[in-house]
């Protein structure tokens, strides 16, 4: 018995140790950013008292208002956009046959695996002259909203096909036989229930377009005016961690914030995403 | 494997999982072909998603094999110079370095985090937590956290007078603190150890939600058995873990090849190419050195190495492993 309770403490222990881990790095750049320059901050950095010029600091000299109005545009235009995309690919492939969607079903999930790093060069020389267009997209919202959507409807597709496999076929089947027609059943029937896994999925689309950084770099560098707060955080951090390494370590902390408040306030819904996500690939 | 363990080594297969026999698969098969009603208004649905998709991830892959026959500056006019850009990489010494360092992040994205995970769930298997959600969101963290941010925050854990310096001074060993990602043996480990970081937490969540859909008979079977921790964790938990391994292997192997964000933004690939990567070398003779068809060469061999490490991973791992 004394042996059981001594192993379950050694779990908890172990437990406790690896989450410490998890957070410690996250902690340990807000310690620092509680700080300002001239404490010449070391080692732990545990802040004696709530100094937050470094932030105020980080957001002006960072031009922070206009990275997180250019990820706010981007994040939140990609997320809708791919979420009713994908509504509608995930209903046809969770609920219909058609013909070839045995083949395009899969060339879709291939997304989940996709090198994306392998398609920034095209993008850089196409956007700056659109084929058959001829127009500039480089340097704009565009260049990073359109290939995000390309690349969310992927995920987005595959989730909501697992959902709308699940839904019981007896529902469809009877507003069917009352007349409905195939948006009708999707937008009175199953819609409703639907609002969890979208939920789940925008949330994920979302934290993943926030935090993207390669097509920032690559697309929208020639613009300050377009430029994303990860993209504004590695200029800031290249051009002033020399100089003063607390307004660096504020500035990082100030682009994850949004996305820690929404872990925060929905986290079943990471969880239940990238577990499930995970798992039924 | 025992003998011993046979009868929960064989009952450990939830699902059929790796049960082969013709029947099971054709009853897969079926159920794979229920779904829906023939209707091809269904096209009407996925053409809008299937366009942004094709237009802006799978043309621009193919026009990037495309580039990488041309020896191209990006500015003047293109020179198709045929395979002469693969011929050059496989003798580019930078290039080969870069997929060996690749092959070290690997060990340290998917190998210890999967072995980490692993060996946790098998500690928590032993008994009920109490309190999971609560280690669950500390764990899931660095999933979330922006590759930039995540390379701030280790700048600053690795900076010579950072917090790791400071700790191993504190418990008397300063001779081995240093400035970590500086340093032209430990730069590519201490990336490494970033990896390690962002994926640990995301295996065993993946692993300890995978146990529990093992029926606990099993377990009170092995128990019955007389089988210890070890065997009870080889009987059962490993087996029963199969498909969520194979896809923390796959996800974190590919999160390795991928890997630019972090690099770019703690080491760019230094001190001395030291943690120079196959992204990161691309992103540098595409935009930097204006070597465009080469690096899409680059580009091309990467999603190939990715692809294809998937495909064998995924046909090794499982004769339809999934479970779900």
């Amino acid at each position: 018995m004394s042996a059981g309770r001594f192993e379950r403490l050694g779990t908890y222990g172990v437990l406790m140790a690896f989450s410490i881990l998890a957070i410690y790095p996250i902690l340990s750049i807000l310690f620092l950013a509680l700080h300002k320059k001239t404490d010449l901050v070391t080692g732990f950095a545990v802040p004696t008292h709530l100094e937050l010029s470094s932030f105020k600091a980080a957001w002006t000299e960072g031009r922070f208002a206009t990275g997180f109005k250019s990820s706010f545009i981007v994040a939140a235009t990609v997320t809708v956009v791919s979420a009713v995309l994908s509504i509608g690919t995930g209903y046809a492939f969770g609920t219909m046959r058609f013909t070839g969607d045995r083949i395009v079903f899969p060339i879709i999930l291939l997304g989940l695996i996709f090198p994306y790093e392998a398609t920034v060069i095209p993008l850089y020389y196409d956007f700056q002259n659109v084929p058959l267009l001829h127009i500039n997209l480089l340097n704009t919202y565009w260049a990073l909203i359109l290939p995000q959507i390309g690349q969310s409807v992927s995920f987005g597709t595959f989730w909501m096909r697992a959902f709308f496999r699940s839904t019981p076929r007896s529902l469809i089947e009877a507003a069917r036989i009352d007349g409905a027609t195939s948006f009708g059943v999707l937008w009175r029937v199953l819609l409703p229930q639907a609002r969890p896994a979208v939920m789940t999925m925008s949330v994920l689309v979302f934290v993943y377009t926030w935090n993207e950084f390669l097509l920032a770099l690559v697309l929208v560098s020639g613009s300050q005016s377009h430029q994303t707060a990860p993209l504004g955080l590695s200029f800031f951090a290249g051009a002033t961690r020399a100089g003063d390494p607390t307004k660096v370590a504020a500035a990082a902390v100030l682009v994850a914030a949004p996305i820690l408040l929404v872990y925060l306030f929905l986290q079943r819904h990471f969880v239940r995403g990238m577990l499930a996500g995970a798992i039924k690939e | 494997m025992s003998a011993e363990a046979g009868p929960a080594g064989t009952a450990a297969r939830p699902g059929g999982s790796t049960a082969p026999g013709a029947p099971r698969r054709r009853l897969l098969r079926r159920r794979e072909d229920a779904p829906g009603v023939p209707r091809n208004i269904g096209w009407l649905y996925v053409l809008p998603g299937l366009a942004f998709y094709v237009l802006f991830t799978l043309a621009p892959l193919l026009h990037t094999v495309y580039y990488s026959l041309f020896s191209w500056d990006g500015l003047t006019g293109k020179v198709y110079v045929g395979l002469q850009n693969y011929r050059d990489a496989i003798v580019d010494h930078e290039l080969i370095w870069s997929f060996i360092h690749s092959g070290v992040l690997i060990l340290f994205y998917a190998v210890i985090p999967v072995t980490i995970g692993l060996l946790l769930t098998a500690a928590l298997t032993r008994h009920q937590v109490r309190g999971f959600r609560f280690y669950r969101t500390a764990l899931f963290l660095p999933q979330l956290i922006a590759g930039v941010v995540i390379a701030q925050a280790w700048t600053w854990v690795y900076d010579d007078n950072g917090p790791l310096n400071r700790g191993l001074r504190l418990i008397g060993l300063g001779s081995i603190a240093r400035p970590w990602l500086g340093d032209f043996t430990w730069a590519l480990p201490s990336i490494g150890m970033i990896g390690t970081w962002v994926t640990f937490g995301l295996c065993m969540v993946l692993f300890v939600a995978g146990v529990q859909k093992i029926p606990s008979s099993l377990y009170d079977a092995a128990r019955v058995d007389g089988a210890g921790a070890v065997r009870e964790f080889f009987a059962v938990t490993l087996p029963g873990l199969r498909g969520e391994v194979l896809v923390a292997f796959v996800l974190t192997t590919i999160n390795a090849l991928r890997s630019f964000d972090i690099v770019y933004n703690t080491t760019a690939g230094g001190p001395a190419g030291q943690t120079l990567v196959p992204s990161m070398y691309m992103y540098q003779n595409a935009f930097l050195y204006n070597k465009v068809g080469y690096a899409a060469a680059i580009a091309t061999i990467l999603a190939m190495v990715i692809f294809g490490l998937a495909a064998i991973v995924l046909r090794v791992g499982g004769d339809r492993s999934e479970q779900a």
